[in-house]
C-alpha cells in the first residue's frame, strides 16, 4: 500500500470519528450540544496536534524513538505550579477559577523554564543534547518530589480538586482559550515546518548532518524550544499527556516506513486526531463518562511502550 | 585551498592535537598516518568544522572554517566519519540523494538526479539501490556512504578510515576509486589510513602525526623510508620495492 493511500484512509477515520463524535445522540440539539461539542473537537485535534508534532520532533533530535518531550520537566513543571496555586491560595482563588489567568500563569511559566534551562545549558558550552536531557529529568524529579510533599500538607478536600489537573481531560475545556491556543500552536507549526526537510537530514546523525549544511546547533535549539512553546500550550490547556505522543509517533513510524518527516508528522497528528476524537466518543457514548480518556491512553500507552522496549532491546 | 595553521585541540586539558599546521595540495591524495590516538580523526574533524579547534584556525580559501555558512561549506568539503550511526530504515539510494541536500534542499530536481545516478555507477552500486542499508554487508554499507560523497560533489573529500572492516578487494576497489576520482575530476582528497602500505602506495602526500604533533610532511616518496618511519612508529621497517611500489614489511619487525 503506498503511503498517500494510507494518508487517505487515515484521513477517513479522522472525519467518521469527527462526525460520529458531533452527532452521534446529538438529538437534534443543534443550538446547544453541537457547539460545544465542536470545541471539544477543536482542543482535542490542537492537543494532538501539538504532541505529536512536538513528540516526533523530539524524538529525532534526541536520535531516540524510546523518549518523550516529558522528560524535559514540563509535565512536573506544570503539576508544581497548579500545586502551589492550590497550597497557597485554595481551590476557590481567582488563580483557579479564572482559567485565563492560569492558562496564561501556566504558558508562560513553562516556556520561561524551558528557554532559561537551554539560555543556561547552551552557553556552558557545546554539550551533548544528552546532557541536557539528564538535567531535564533531574529538574523534572525534582519539582515532582516539591509538588508530592506539598499535597500531602493540603487539605484533603482540596486535593481532590486538585486531583482533576493531574489528568488530562476535555471535558470542561473553555472557548476563548481554545481559539488562543490554536493561534499559539498554529503559528509554531508553521514556524517549524521551514526546516522540516533538515530534520530529515538529522536522522542521518549530527556528523553527517553536518557535512551535508544542515546547522546543526542551530536547528537542535529552534526546535527545543518549539516542542517546548507546543506541549506548554497543550498541557495548559488539556492537562498533562505526553506520554501520548510517544504512542502515536512510533506508529507512525512503523505504519509509514519512511524517513520524510513532512508523511511522518503528519501521519501522527492525523493519528492522535482519530485516537483522541474516537476515543472521546468511545468514553462518552459508550462508558458513559465512567472512565476518562487519559487513562485508557496511558494504559494502552503503557503496554506498547513496554512493547516497544522488548523489541529494541531485542534489536540491538 | 586548505591551510592548518597552528591548531590545537584540547580534551580535559590533554593536548590530542597539538600545535598542528598543515597546508593541503590541491588535487591529490594526502594520507594522515600515525600509531592510535595521535589525532589524525580529531584534526580531520575540525578541518571538516565538526569540531571547533580550541585555539588556532583552519582556513579554506583564506576565510576561517567557522566562519563559512554552512550551507555553502557543505557545497565544497564533504566528510566521512568511520561509524555512522543511523536512526531511520533508508534503501541506498535513498541515503545518496541526502548528498544533493546542500544544493536541493530535498527536492531533487533532473540534475540531481543525474548526479545521484552517477555516484550509483561510479560505486558500482546499481543492483543494491533499492536495497535497504540494514540488508548489506560493512563494505557495501560503505561504499553507500562514500557514494553520498560523492554525490555531495565537494572539490574537497575527506574520509575518516574508510577501510576500516573491509576486506583487501573493496578496500582496494575503494582506493582505486579515490584516485580515479582525484585524476579524472580533479578532487583532493584527505584520508586518514592505518594500513601505512595502502597510504604508500594510493597517496600523493603524507602527514605524519604522533602524540598530537606532526613528526614528518611531505610527498610519500619522503615519508616512505627506513628512518622516517622509525621516528613515527618506533618501530624498524624494511622496505620492498615491488613493481615500483614502496611496501613497509612490518609484520615481524
Amino acid at each position: 500500500m503506498r503511503n498517500s493511500t494510507k494518508m487517505m484512509i487515515l484521513i477517513g477515520i479522522v472525519l467518521i470519528s469527527t462526525a460520529l463524535y458531533l452527532f452521534h445522540g446529538l438529538n437534534g440539539s443543534y443550538d446547544y450540544a453541537l457547539p460545544r461539542r465542536a470545541i471539544k473537537v477543536l482542543a482535542m485535534a490542537l492537543t494532538g496536534v501539538a504532541i505529536a508534532y512536538s513528540t516526533v520532533i523530539f524524538q529525532t533530535i534526541t536520535h531516540n524513538k524510546i523518549l518523550t518531550p516529558s522528560v524535559m520537566g514540563l509535565d512536573s513543571l506544570y503539576m508544581l505550579i497548579q500545586t502551589i496555586i492550590y497550597y497557597f491560595f485554595g481551590s476557590m482563588s481567582i488563580l483557579v477559577i479564572n482559567k485565563n489567568y492560569n492558562f496564561a500563569i501556566s504558558v508562560i511559566a513553562m516556556i520561561v523554564f524551558a528557554l532559561l534551562l537551554y539560555k543556561f545549558l547552551f552557553k556552558a558550552g557545546k554539550r551533548p543534547v544528552y546532557f541536557l536531557l539528564l538535567v531535564g529529568i533531574i529538574l523534572g524529579t525534582f519539582m515532582g518530589s516539591i509538588t508530592t510533599f506539598l499535597q500531602v500538607l493540603i487539605d484533603p478536600n482540596e486535593f481532590t480538586s486538585l486531583q482533576n489537573k493531574m489528568f488530562a481531560s476535555f471535558n470542561n475545556v473553555n472557548g476563548d482559550l481554545v481559539w488562543l491556543a490554536l493561534v499559539i500552536i498554529l503559528l509554531t507549526v508553521v514556524y517549524g515546518w521551514r526546516n522540516i526537510r533538515e530534520l530529515d537530514v538529522l536522522s542521518l546523525g549530527r556528523d553527517n548532518a553536518i557535512n551535508l549544511g544542515v546547522d546543526y546547533d542551530k536547528i537542535v535549539k529552534t526546535m527545543l524550544v518549539l516542542s517546548s512553546i507546543l506541549i506548554a500550550t497543550s498541557t495548559a490547556l488539556v492537562g498533562p499527556i505526553t506520554f501520548f505522543g510517544l504512542i502515536v509517533a512510533n506508529l507512525s513510524y512503523q505504519f509509514f516506513n519512511t524517513y520524510k518527516h513532512t508523511t511522518l508528522i503528519i501521519g501522527a497528528s492525523l493519528m492522535s486526531l482519530v485516537a483522541l476524537i474516537g476515543g472521546q466518543w468511545v468514553v462518552e457514548r459508550i462508558f458513559t463518562f465512567d472512565t476518562t480518556l487519559s487513562v485508557i491512553i496511558n494504559f494502552i500507552g503503557g503496554i506498547y511502550f513496554i512493547y516497544l522496549l522488548l523489541k529494541e532491546s531485542r534489536t540491538s | 585551498m586548505i591551510q592548518v595553521k597552528e591548531v590545537s585541540k584540547y580534551f580535559a586539558k590533554k593536548p590530542v592535537v597539538d600545535n598542528v599546521s598543515v597546508n593541503i595540495q590541491s588535487g591529490k591524495i594526502t594520507s594522515f598516518i600515525g600509531p592510535n590516538g595521535a589525532g589524525k580523526s580529531t584534526l580531520l574533524s575540525m578541518v571538516s568544522r565538526l569540531l571547533d579547534a580550541d585555539t588556532g584556525e583552519v582556513l579554506l580559501d583564506k576565510s576561517d572554517v567557522k566562519r563559512w555558512k554552512s550551507n555553502d561549506f557543505s557545497k565544497r568539503v564533504s566528510i566521512l566519519k568511520q561509524s555512522n550511526f543511523m536512526n531511520v530504515r533508508l534503501t541506498i539510494r535513498e541515503l545518496i540523494s541526502f548528498g544533493r541536500f546542500p544544493y536541493s534542499k530535498g527536492r531533487l530536481n533532473e540534475e540531481d538526479e543525474k548526479m545521484v545516478d552517477q555516484a550509483i555507477e561510479y560505486m558500482n552500486l546499481g543492483d543494491l539501490q533499492d536495497s535497504y542499508m540494514d540488508e548489506l554487508s560493512g563494505g557495501q554499507r560503505q561504499r553507500a556512504f562514500i557514494a553520498m560523497v560523492i554525490a555531495q560533489d565537494t572539490e574537497y573529500i575527506l574520509l575518516d578510515e574508510p577501510l576500516n572492516n573491509l576486506d583487501m578487494k573493496h578496500s582496494v576497489q575503494i582506493m582505486k576509486i579515490l584516485r580515479k576520482l582525484v585524476e579524472d575530476l580533479g578532487k583532493t582528497v584527505i584520508i586518514v589510513l592505518h594500513d601505512i602500505n595502502f597510504a604508500s602506495v594510493y597517496s600523493d602526500y603524507i602527514v605524519a602525526l604522533k602524540d598530537g604533533r606532526v613528526v614528518k610532511d611531505g610527498p610519500t616518496h619522503e615519508i616512505i623510508n627506513s628512518d622516517a618511519l622509525k621516528e613515527i612508529y618506533d618501530m624498524d621497517i624494511p622496505i620492498q620495492e615491488m613493481n615500483s611500489c614502496r611496501i613497509c614489511v612490518y609484520f615481524n619487525s
